[in-house]
């Protein structure tokens, strides 16, 4: 199936409550499938569409402040749109999952594939210092798996969760394994998970009130920095990546989502043309897995960063390095999808002499 | 005399109780207060304490949820009815409310306002319309009149210039998923008692799945009027209540 | 009908919703005297006429007045 159809089927197995949505190329198979296969006749999900990406971002924010699993999904120029309701469910500490399904830009930009939004995914995106977690799937497979993932992830952490995916893998197909059936969470279960959740204060405990605000500074400093602690440890606790073919190379191509399918091409053409070449592909792009692709990277003689983007990644890997070696970028813009040959190319050009 | 008045079997009227003791930021005779107790004491009546969940909005009554003892989520500008429409449609037997004013419902979130109510959505809708934009300091509001004066149209507004007010309820009014809409004050005893029987029907008639109310409280903003809120009240009798008319521009829910 | 009004004062801020919506002119402000946030406050100043009608407790945005009523033979 398509990725954005895993993603839907991924949505009902894991026992999500609700997805609320606005319908943008080229991710609209998720809400379509949704619409499809009536989950609120099987497990109760409910399925809406809303009237804007802002109104869906913030039925989510509603859900997720009543302590339910709730999930929307957009492209790159909706998903700026949500940018508000996600800066107030992180300062609110809210779990939600939002899926970006990444096409070129900027503006109305193109409806082909693009990376270009790795900025705003793992800059917090909106106002104020936040992040969101941001996991990036290579493969249909991991469509459906990041799903329950990023939800565990966001209700561990009390923290909004991203799946950053783009045009080729949200339309790609593939075989893949749906993930086991996790029924839905009972009231009983929700109150012992949520006990911060806004759904009817009960006459033994004080009214929970889900707001991002407040004024007096002293307070409002020490909300942050307790935001800032909750960030260390997803940094210390959360980071996942894969490498292939690193122990031997001299080069290793770093490249996340579909980008890292194609870096996995090129680095077997590179060793078909005696290049020894690896891949490392963070599969956190927050947390970004700097401390270990800082430790792979002694004794190598490069780092070639291939993004379908003018550059953005190639930062984080630069920060990680921190001049230890080479950092080159290459990326095709504008919804070009670059091909193996050219990343090789590319490393021959800037980093083999 | 009034020693042996005072006393429990005695009592007619008190603060209600989800009302704390918290004292509240609006400006004195703000309408905001009364409308605030008639929402507690329409849930106190209703017995949903326990069972509702309020949203206010960003303005004025943003600090709604300091001064009612009841679960809240705090809104983007202008988006409570769609954090309204998830919690209500995640939680179909919670009463969810929500708390706006004109700048709020009938600005920034008109889109939301209008599709939450055509959809029907399940909630009724306080809506404070005060003419004016009390939390920033007085610029003019959507609803703001013709000719009146305010920080943004220190001359009066001039339609020409900032075009005219709009009468949100009024068309709220056509909308197909709406079931009660209508238009009350709180500047008297009467039409107190008139609002808190509206804010009940609305409050029943999303517990009965009747589809979205609208109650507009037309209100005073005596800081922003720079009036006292005796001559507020006053000003929005003559001023407010032609523009505004009061009474019930639709009634389907049969309650 | 005899009634009684118990201000707190310390909520008033002293709008005068109150005294303008009595019937029977029971409330007045308390002369030259302000309350713990600043604001002059409203006290019963003619008891005796207090008929416990609440429409001064009804209009108070603050919640700050309880009203009490009996039968009283006269």
């Amino acid at each position: 199936m398509k990725g954005n159809e895993a993603i839907a089927h991924a949505a009902i197995r894991c026992g999500t409550d609700g997805y609320f949505g606005y319908p943008i190329t080229p991710q609209s198979e998720i809400i379509e499938t949704l619409a499809a296969l009536k989950p609120w006749e099987t497990t109760g999900m409910v399925v809406l569409q809303a009237e804007s990406e802002v109104a869906s971002i913030n039925m989510i924010y509603g859900g997720a402040g009543a302590g339910k699993r709730v999930l929307t999904s957009s492209s790159s120029p909706g998903v700026a749109l949500m940018q508000e309701g996600i800066s107030y469910m992180a300062g609110a500490e809210l779990p939600g999952v939002f899926v970006n399904v990444q096409r070129g830009g900027p503006g109305l930009g193109t409806i082909q594939p693009s990376q270009s939004d790795y900025f705003q995914a793992t800059r917090g995106g909106g106002n104020g210092d936040y992040n969101v977690i941001v996991l990036a799937p290579s493969s249909v497979q991991e469509m459906a798996d990041f799903v329950d993932l990023a939800f565990e992830l966001a209700f561990k952490y009390r923290n909004p969760a991203m799946i950053l995916s783009d045009g080729v893998i949200g339309q790609m197909m593939e075989k893949v394994v749906l993930p086991p059936i996790k029924p839905r969470r009972t009231e009983e279960e929700i109150r012992k998970e949520c006990p911060w959740a806004s759904i009817g204060r009960t006459p033994d405990r004080k009214p929970n009130i889900i707001t991002s605000l407040e004024l007096k500074p002293e307070v409002m400093e020490q909300r942050n920095l307790h935001l800032q602690e909750k960030y260390r440890q997803i940094r210390e606790n959360e980071v996942r990546f894969e490498t292939q073919q690193c122990d031997d190379a001299d080069y290793i191509i770093v490249s996340f989502g579909s980008a890292a399918r194609i870096g996995e091409k090129a680095v077997e053409l590179a060793r078909e043309d005696g290049l020894k070449a690896g891949l490392f592909r963070p599969v956190t792009l927050w947390p970004f897995p700097s401390r270990q692709l800082a430790e792979l990277c002694k004794g190598k003689k490069g780092v070639l960063v291939s993004e379908i983007n003018a550059g953005q990644m190639v930062q984080d890997v630069r920060l990680a390095v921190n001049g230890a070696l080479p950092v080159e970028h290459f990326g095709r813009l504008g919804g070009i999808v670059p091909d193996p040959e050219e990343i090789v190319a590319a490393l021959k050009e800037t980093l083999v002499k | 005399m009034a020693n042996n008045i005072i006393s429990p079997e005695n009592l007619v009227y008190k603060k209600p109780a989800l009302m704390n003791d918290t004292t509240m930021h609006y400006c004195p005779g703000c309408s905001h207060g009364v409308v605030h107790k008639l929402v507690a004491e329409v849930i106190e009546e209703m017995g949903m304490s326990d069972k509702a969940v309020g949203v206010c909005p960003v303005g004025c009554a943003v600090f709604a949820y300091r001064y009612l003892d009841i679960d809240w989520q705090e809104a983007p500008h202008g988006r409570a009815p769609a954090v309204a429409t998830g919690i209500k449609r995640l939680w179909p037997d919670r009463l969810v409310f929500t708390y706006q004013g004109d700048g709020d419902l009938a600005c920034i979130g008109t889109a939301e306002t209008i599709h939450a109510l055509n959809r029907g959505e399940n909630i009724p809708i306080i809506f404070i319309n005060n003419a004016i934009y009390g939390m920033t300091g007085g610029q003019m509001a959507p609803t703001t009149l013709i000719g009146q004066k305010t920080a943004t149209c220190p001359y009066g507004r001039d339609p020409e210039l900032h075009g005219y007010n709009l009468n949100i309820t009024e068309l709220a009014s056509h909308l197909k998923g709406t079931c009660f809409v209508t238009r009350q004050s709180v500047d008297s005893v009467a039409s107190i008692n008139k609002a808190k029987r509206a804010i009940r029907k609305a409050f029943e008639a999303s517990m009965q799945g009747k589809g979205s109310s609208l109650v507009e409280i037309v209100s005073t903003c005596n800081s922003g009027w720079k009036l006292t809120p005796v001559k507020a009240n006053e000003w929005m009798r003559e001023n407010m209540f032609p523009e505004y008319e009061k009474g019930d521009l639709k009634d389907t829910t049969g309650l | 009908m005899k009634g009684a009004i118990v201000v707190n004062t310390d909520r008033c801020k002293g709008c005068e919703l109150c005294i303008v919506a009595c019937p029977k002119d029971v409330i007045a402000l308390a002369q030259k005297k302000v309350n713990v946030h600043g604001y002059p406050y409203v006290e019963s100043a003619v008891p005796e006429s207090c008929i416990g009608c609440a429409a001064c407790a009804m209009v108070c945005p603050d919640g700050c007045i309880t009203v009490y009523r009996k039968k009283v033979e006269e």
